[in-house]
């Protein structure tokens, strides 16, 4: 995934269409102020420099889906790992929900379910079937809309032909009305994701711990 | 021989528990029970609602029990560890409290694992950790370890344990077919004593390099991410010294109880409150050094990441435990256990409670304070424990006490045939044993 920072908007449209996208459950105010909520995707202030020099910007923040995890390491049931696509899944009912992946990611992407997930109950009805639904004490995260890509592969499969780049996005990726960003094989030299990659404005997130984010930014200056 | 011979008189005070139980005993059980209870009940509030009526939230993951967990493998290395050294040392003090030490370890590690198996999420599924096992977390380490240590210090409790279930099988008190079942058809024979040490001497040593394994991978949990201040190469080895630091504190104020409940003055002499206190000593130098190691280091390197936890822990929202912990561990006990005045049961009851609540606070202060300043900016979050947490923690001490109680009440809380074997056996034992020492006089 690309994301251009210099073309986002900070609308937060990502974080609305995942929250609609993947069930994630409403967590009311009262709870949001204790810091129990869930974003998989989530728009994080970085600030950089001091003043008078500051520089303040948002940062869309899925999971980085690491090349090497740490949250994948620690996990005592393989309830989190890294799947044939490359992607760093997670089993939710697997999980013990020790809690141990969600203190070892650096980017704290991982949330917890600290109280059984609930909906308004005019939501209840609107709730995607494609995503399972968590239940109190596991641990989620993104996970690059995985189910789309299930789906892609059979209607590909259905329809006799391979799989097409285009054929599948993530929810954010598909919300962004700027066309902030990217999604597609990092593998595959051609690929838009992977030119941009290799952009000079592109950078990682905390490249210096080795842990080979796959989620890219592009920002001027940086 | 200090088999079944000798009359049971002999040492009549250590079968009383035993034999007589008071109103005071009563009165104790029924207080712990009723905060067992009350914990209890705090934590099916908990495995109904959900994690969320503790305090912890998203990035403070952890808190009290994982703080407990690691707290309470520490205590754990009072027993085993500490009575197979002074096994092994052939330290002739160790008689009578190899024993009480032994219990400690035994009992205190169900509420060390308890409090992981509390703080999980589903804890229906703790059996995952076994049916899918992954071997690369660190957490399934400690599975292994601590399963090995629970089992090699039970048998290393049940063995010394053996001639006194015949003594009391013996002795005609209440009971007499569960003790006839463990004591194993114990006789006291000569080859039934020589099997008996050969074993105790292989647990013994076969218990050290457990003991020491286990809470070097308690430390892993933390060392092995890549998270500020948990990252660290000192941990493996800062965790056992902490951990047998706080081990003597817990064994000191049991030994302490035990003297003064069943009146084992004659047998928990100040001579053993001293000697300990020396070791304690010891283990405060030690711990210092290893707290002034780890501090210093990353001051120095002064990683801004880093920094702003240290500056947390210093001046900032943790400074009120870091400096409660510095104060407990080492402000206090130091100079009581530095001089031989302060020194006695007392002194050393003192720095014990002192260093076991210091010890507490120094887990916490682990844990909490690189959970409280993650990498990405984070909206604030300050953990405080609610009610349930420290229900919980206080169920599970009250819990171990209760155990504990009941384990002076089924079995002597002193190796009675140990101390017989001292008296009669070892006084002549060391006398030769010096001889073997020093040039000049000859071994008969």
């Amino acid at each position: 995934m690309v994301i251009d920072l210099d073309k986002c908007s900070g609308c937060q449209a990502c974080v609305v269409a995942c929250q609609a996208e993947n069930n994630i459950a409403i967590i009311g105010p009262a709870e949001s102020a204790k810091g129990r909520t869930i974003h998989w995707m989530e728009l994080i202030p970085y600030i950089e420099g001091e003043y008078p020099h500051i520089k303040a910007r948002l940062i869309p923040r899925p999971c980085m889906h690491c090349d090497h995890p740490p949250c994948t390491k620690v996990c005592p049931v393989y309830a989190t790992y890294i799947n044939e696509e490359g992607l760093v899944a997670q089993i939710n009912h697997r999980c013990i929900g020790c809690r141990y992946c969600t203190t070892a990611c650096p980017y704290t992407v991982k949330y917890f379910n600290w109280y059984p997930p609930e909906w308004p109950k005019e939501m209840k009805g609107s709730l995607n079937r494609d995503v399972s639904i968590r239940t109190k004490g596991v641990v989620e995260k993104c996970t690059f809309c995985s189910h789309r890509l299930l789906r892609a592969r059979e209607r590909a499969k259905a329809e006799g032909r391979d799989l097409l780049p285009e054929d599948y996005i993530p929810a954010c990726v598909q919300a962004c009305p700027s066309g902030a960003m990217f999604f597609g094989d990092l593998n595959d030299p051609h690929s838009m994701v992977s030119t941009l990659s290799r952009e000079r404005r592109a950078f990682r997130l905390m490249e210096e711990l080795g842990t080979e984010p796959k989620v890219f930014y592009l920002s001027e200056g940086t | 021989m200090s088999g079944n011979d000798v009359k049971p008189v002999e040492d009549a005070i250590l079968f009383e528990p035993m034999m007589k139980t008071g109103k005071a005993f009563y009165l104790a059980l029924s207080g712990l029970v009723a905060v067992i209870l009350w914990a209890g009940w705090a934590y099916l509030h908990q495995y109904r609602n959900g994690l969320g009526v503790t305090g912890l939230a998203r990035p403070v993951f952890w808190g009290v029990y994982i703080t407990n967990f690691v707290f309470f493998i520490g205590i754990s290395h009072a027993g085993t560890l500490i009575s197979a050294i002074l096994r092994l040392a052939k330290a002739e003090w160790r008689r009578s409290i190899t024993r009480s030490a032994e219990v400690i370890t035994v009992l205190v590690l169900f509420f060390g694992v308890g409090n992981i198996l509390m703080d999980l999420g589903r804890p229906d599924r703790m059996l995952n950790i076994i049916q899918y096992a992954q071997f690369r977390s660190p957490l399934l380490w400690d599975v292994a370890s601590i399963t090995v240590y629970l089992t090699a210090s039970s048998v290393y409790l049940f063995l010394p344990l053996i001639p006194d279930i015949a003594l009391l099988r013996d002795y005609g008190g209440k009971w007499k077919g569960f003790y006839r079942i463990f004591a194993l058809g114990w006789r006291g024979t000569e080859k039934q004593h020589r099997l008996l040490e050969k074993g105790i001497a292989f647990m013994a040593i076969l218990v050290i390099p457990v003991a020491i394994s286990v809470h070097t991978v308690v430390s892993f949990v933390f060392a092995m991410t890549i998270q500020p201040m948990w990252h660290s190469a000192i941990f493996g080895p800062y965790f056992v010294a902490g951990a047998i630091f706080s081990g003597i504190a817990a064994l000191i104020v049991a030994m302490n109880l035990i003297r003064k409940v069943y009146h084992l003055e004659e047998y928990l002499r100040p001579v053993h409150f001293n000697n300990l206190g020396i070791l304690l000593l010891v283990m405060t130098l030690l711990w210092f050094y290893f707290t002034f190691t780890e501090y210093i280091t990353v001051y120095y390197g002064g990683e801004p990441l880093h920094m702003m936890i240290f500056w947390s822990k210093f001046t900032g929202r943790f400074s009120l435990p870091f400096w409660g912990m510095f104060f407990f561990c080492f402000v206090i006990p130091m100079p009581l256990l530095s001089f031989r005045k302060t020194r006695t049961p007392l002194g050393t009851l003192i720095a014990s409670i002192s260093i076991v609540i210091g010890m507490w606070l120094e887990r916490f202060i682990i844990v909490v304070p690189t959970l409280t300043n993650p990498r990405l900016p984070n909206e604030t979050v300050l953990y405080s424990p609610t009610w349930i947490e420290w229900s919980v923690f206080a169920g599970c001490i009250s819990f171990f006490i209760l155990l504990y109680m009941i384990f002076t009440k089924v079995f002597p809380i002193v190796s009675i045939w140990e101390i017989r074997e001292g008296r009669e056996k070892s006084v002549a034992e060391v006398q030769e044993r010096i001889k073997t020492y020093l040039p000049g006089i000859s071994v008969e």
